[in-house]
């Protein structure tokens, strides 16, 4: 801007007349939706946790049944998927099932076991499309605008990439008897978690993709370029790297631990 | 930096603006006009919320005597005059419902954000006025659907305004658990879009535009409520948002996240492995705060008030801030003291029981503030000042009750019982509608321009004292007495027999508060239109607000912003010609460091 403006501006940070981080208010506003975002998510895991907590853990055996790598066929004798839900005697509460036996599966791979894969295949693609963004935030610093635009599409590529691996990893669930008020591998709650988790993760996933396009739009209708600066793709970054931070979290708790 | 300089001159440009009727008064993005709005809404609902608790108190009072204008009024929700239980229950809800969040969250706070924040940090408007005007917009439609529950044929939400499963997640349990409980829950959601919106503004608005000179500690001390009360919201209104979602499930969508081995009719339901006692964690983690959302504000006004009218600088200016920030940051670790008969782990209701205490200190602090300003002041008894005065008698009265119910070993037989009633209708509810009322008497000039009537406005505020004192000061007797609280009637019970007289005592008690808002009321509508004009510093304030003229125009002040040189509290100043210097009188004309009287007499200084 000119340089009246910037000589008009007093010396101390917190003395009023600008901002003392050096922000304008939409990116700090985007910091502090992000705070509360936060809360929110804390409280569905923090829900998920005190669930979990009160269903005896996995036995040891199913532990080892996945260890070494037994075929399908034996897995069925520590537990048998049906619609139904789990048949226990009375008085037995079902345990927590181990999502490596739950989440076992890979598109074109049908009957191999293959704990997790998929889903760490979902999380690396989330993070990659983190990448990009971060290179189309820098490509804004440079004002390089057909780079911004370039990085921008990898970035959505990558959102519309994660949704589609988590419609296929909640379609094989689903499948396989589990809904909001059934799950054949165990307690009905895991279900209900999985879905409300993921799918709340997923619905902000959904929101970033559907920003960045309409960003990507302005970029390349030259909107930025006439503003002078590519400040609103550092405020979408920020609201992309969080939702993939906030993944980082469901992946850890829900199906790593 | 470049961009918050374009941003400001940006702001620049929308001084001089023409509107439509539309843009000026109904989709308005000016903070003035936002926050008038907020505060009629809040008003009504205001209004509708007393009217219910008048309802319900004659109830109480006589439960065997026949209303049979009931029965016009509220069709089949009466019977030979009666209110029915369903209704007296639904009435509880939707009171404690309509008074928490519609009244004293968002009509507190939105109007008092709204209309103190721009003026007194010296900006043209909000951050981003058109989210402010969302979050108007939100919070009118979330108060819309609430109402609408009320016509619905089961019912309003009926299980208490706290809503615990597994009332509120059965939509069969009772008639009020079913679409009434529902307009219940998306009616909050609503709220909370509201409020995130609304606080998201305030703190990066008090944050980024604030005009030269005015630094934190040069604040006013509303803006220090004002921010830590959005801080609150910011943090904890998300996880009832979290916490709601659940809910919406459980009722709706068959899950169990708060429901386990549930028999209705001896027919065992096919929910297992959720538990209520999560949604009492997820609530009150909101709760908690909430209840400082409410009273903050509340507090910070009272400060300003309470210092203009003493016409003495806020004792403790930097203590008072402190003491904003203790409460707020301890109000995130208390929760629990609301679910100490939830069986929870003796450890961690000692823990609580511990943190709960040390809120005394900083609430202490606030207190012993109060009247240290008022102490030798030279006190300007105006409307304002006498509720600020009552709100610091409440704020006593109900915290010293708090102490008892802090305590687990003390909470355990006094919860759910009248004493809890008691206690936070005094301290969180009284008080803050007290801070209320003190907001808008003081700044009515400011508002519209006019003054209220001051005669009809000591008569507001006797005749609330009296009443608020009659109706909450006896129910901590009936609470010792064990008189538990959401019952319909008594007259079932013999040992409760003797509370009968009282109980229509504290109605009357209801009727003559009630009786008084009704004058607060005709002040208020009379006033806007043919109140006396008012001059630009009716109270002869030092806050930026006053430094704008008397019209209102879209930047609040024509050309250049005030500029600030001194905190907002140099009253009665010895080396001043007038007895009070506004923020910005420059430091030639008064030093901006405080100098103290020439040595003479003691009684001299102040």
């Amino acid at each position: 801007m000119s340089h009246e403006a910037e000589n008009k501006l007093p010396t101390k940070l917190w003395g009023g007349g600008r901002s003392p981080f050096n922000v304008e208010y939409g990116k700090l506003m985007m910091w502090i939706f992000l705070l509360s975002d936060a809360f929110t998510f804390s409280a569905l895991l923090i829900a998920y946790g005190s669930t979990r907590s009160s269903f005896p853990p996995a036995p040891v055996h199913e532990a080892i049944a996945f260890g070494s790598h037994v075929h399908e066929g034996e897995l069925a004798k520590y537990f048998t998927p049906s619609t139904q839900g789990v048949q226990l005697a009375p008085g037995i509460q079902p345990h927590w099932p181990s999502p490596d036996l739950v989440f076992n599966h890979f598109p074109f791979l049908h009957g191999h076991h293959l704990p997790l894969l998929f889903v760490s295949l979902m999380t690396f693609i989330l993070i990659f499309s983190s990448v990009t963004m971060v290179l189309a935030v820098e490509a804004g610093h440079r004002k390089e605008k057909k780079e911004v635009a370039k990085y921008m599409y990898w970035t959505i590529a990558g959102g519309i990439a994660f949704l589609s691996c988590q419609a296929w990893e909640w379609t094989q669930f689903i499948t396989a008897g589990a809904s909001l008020t059934s799950n054949p591998f165990g307690p009905v709650a895991f279900a209900d978690l999985f879905f409300i988790v993921t799918g709340f993760h997923g619905f902000h996933v959904l929101s970033g993709v559907v920003l960045n396009i309409v960003i990507t739009s302005n970029v390349v209708r030259g909107t930025y370029e006439r503003r002078g600066h590519y400040d609103m793709i550092e405020k979408i970054g920020l609201y992309w790297h969080f939702v993939d931070l906030v993944w980082v979290f469901v992946f850890t708790f829900y199906y790593l631990i | 930096m470049s961009n918050v300089a374009s941003e400001n001159m940006h702001h620049d440009d929308h001084v001089h603006h023409k509107q439509s009727f539309i843009s000026k008064y109904v989709f308005s993005m000016d903070h003035k006009m936002i926050s008038k709005q907020f505060l009629v809404t809040g008003l009504i609902m205001g209004l509708i919320g007393m009217t219910m608790s008048v309802l319900f108190r004659l109830q109480l009072a006589w439960p065997e005597k026949s209303f049979p204008i009931f029965d016009t009024l509220f069709g089949k929700w009466s019977t030979d005059g009666h209110i029915s239980p369903d209704f007296y229950m639904a009435l509880v809800t939707m009171h404690g419902t309509i008074m928490v969040f519609f009244v004293l969250t968002a009509g507190l706070s939105g109007t008092f954000s709204n209309l103190l924040i721009p003026y007194q940090i010296g900006c043209r408007d909000m951050a981003s006025p058109f989210l402010n005007m969302l979050s108007y917009w939100f919070f009118f439609l979330s108060s819309c659907i609430l109402m609408s529950s009320l016509f619905v044929q089961t019912g309003p939400a009926s299980g208490g305004w706290t809503v615990y499963p597994p009332l509120s997640a059965l939509p069969k349990a009772m008639p009020g658990s079913g679409a009434g409980m529902t307009l219940w829950l998306v009616a909050m959601i609503f709220f909370i879009g509201s409020s995130l919106l609304a606080g998201i503004n305030y703190v990066v608005t008090i944050l980024n535009m604030r005009t030269h000179g005015l630094t934190m500690t040069r604040l006013p001390l509303t803006i220090w409520a004002f921010f830590f009360t959005a801080v609150l919201g910011i943090l904890s209104f998300p996880v009832l948002l979290s916490g709601s979602l659940l809910l919406v499930f459980d009722r709706s969508f068959g899950t169990s996240f708060y429901l386990s081995e549930i028999f209705i009719d001896g027919q065992a339901l096919a929910n297992a492995g959720g538990s209520p006692i999560l949604w009492q964690h997820l609530f009150w983690f909101l709760g908690h705060p909430e209840v400082y959302i409410i009273i903050l504000p509340a507090l910070g006004i009272t400060s300003e008030v309470v210092a203009t009218n003493s016409r003495k600088p806020i004792f403790g200016y930097k203590a008072m801030i402190g003491s904003i920030m203790g409460i707020a940051g301890l109000s995130f670790f208390v929760w629990g003291h609301h679910m100490f008969v939830t069986g929870m782990n003796p450890l961690a209701g000692s823990l609580f029981m511990f943190i709960t205490f040390l809120v005394a200190i900083p609430s202490a602090v606030k207190t012993f503030n109060y009247l240290a300003t008022m102490w030798r002041g030279n006190i300007k008894f105006t409307p304002a000042m006498l509720f600020g005065i009552g709100l610091v008698s409440l704020f006593v009265t109900g915290g010293l009750t708090g102490i008892f119910l802090g305590n687990a070993a003390l909470d355990i037989p006094l919860h759910d019982s009248y004493f809890v009633v008691a206690h936070f209708h005094i301290v969180m509810g009284s008080s803050a509608i007290f801070g209320l009322l003190c907001g808008i008497y003081h700044w009515f000039p400011r508002m519209y321009g006019r003054m209220m009537n001051p005669q009809l406005g000591y008569l507001h505020f006797w005749m609330s004292l009296i009443g608020v004192y009659m109706v909450f000061f006896p129910m901590h007797f009936m609470g010792l007495g064990g008189v538990p609280r959401r019952y319909y009637a008594f007259t079932a019970w013999d040992q409760f027999a003797i509370w009968n007289d009282m109980n229509i005592f504290i109605t009357y008690g209801a009727i003559i508060g009630a009786s008084a808002q009704l004058i607060f009321l005709y002040n208020f509508i009379y006033s806007i239109f043919w109140g006396t004009k008012s001059v630009q510093n009716p109270w002869q304030s030092n806050t930026l607000e006053w430094t704008a003229p008397q019209e209102q125009i879209h930047g609040n002040w024509p050309g250049e912003v005030p500029q600030v040189y001194r905190w907002p509290y140099d009253y009665s100043r010895p080396d001043a010609e007038a007895d009070f210097v506004p923020q910005n009188v420059p430091d030639d004309v008064v030093p901006v460091g405080w100098v103290h009287a020439p040595k003479g007499k003691k009684d001299d200084k102040i």
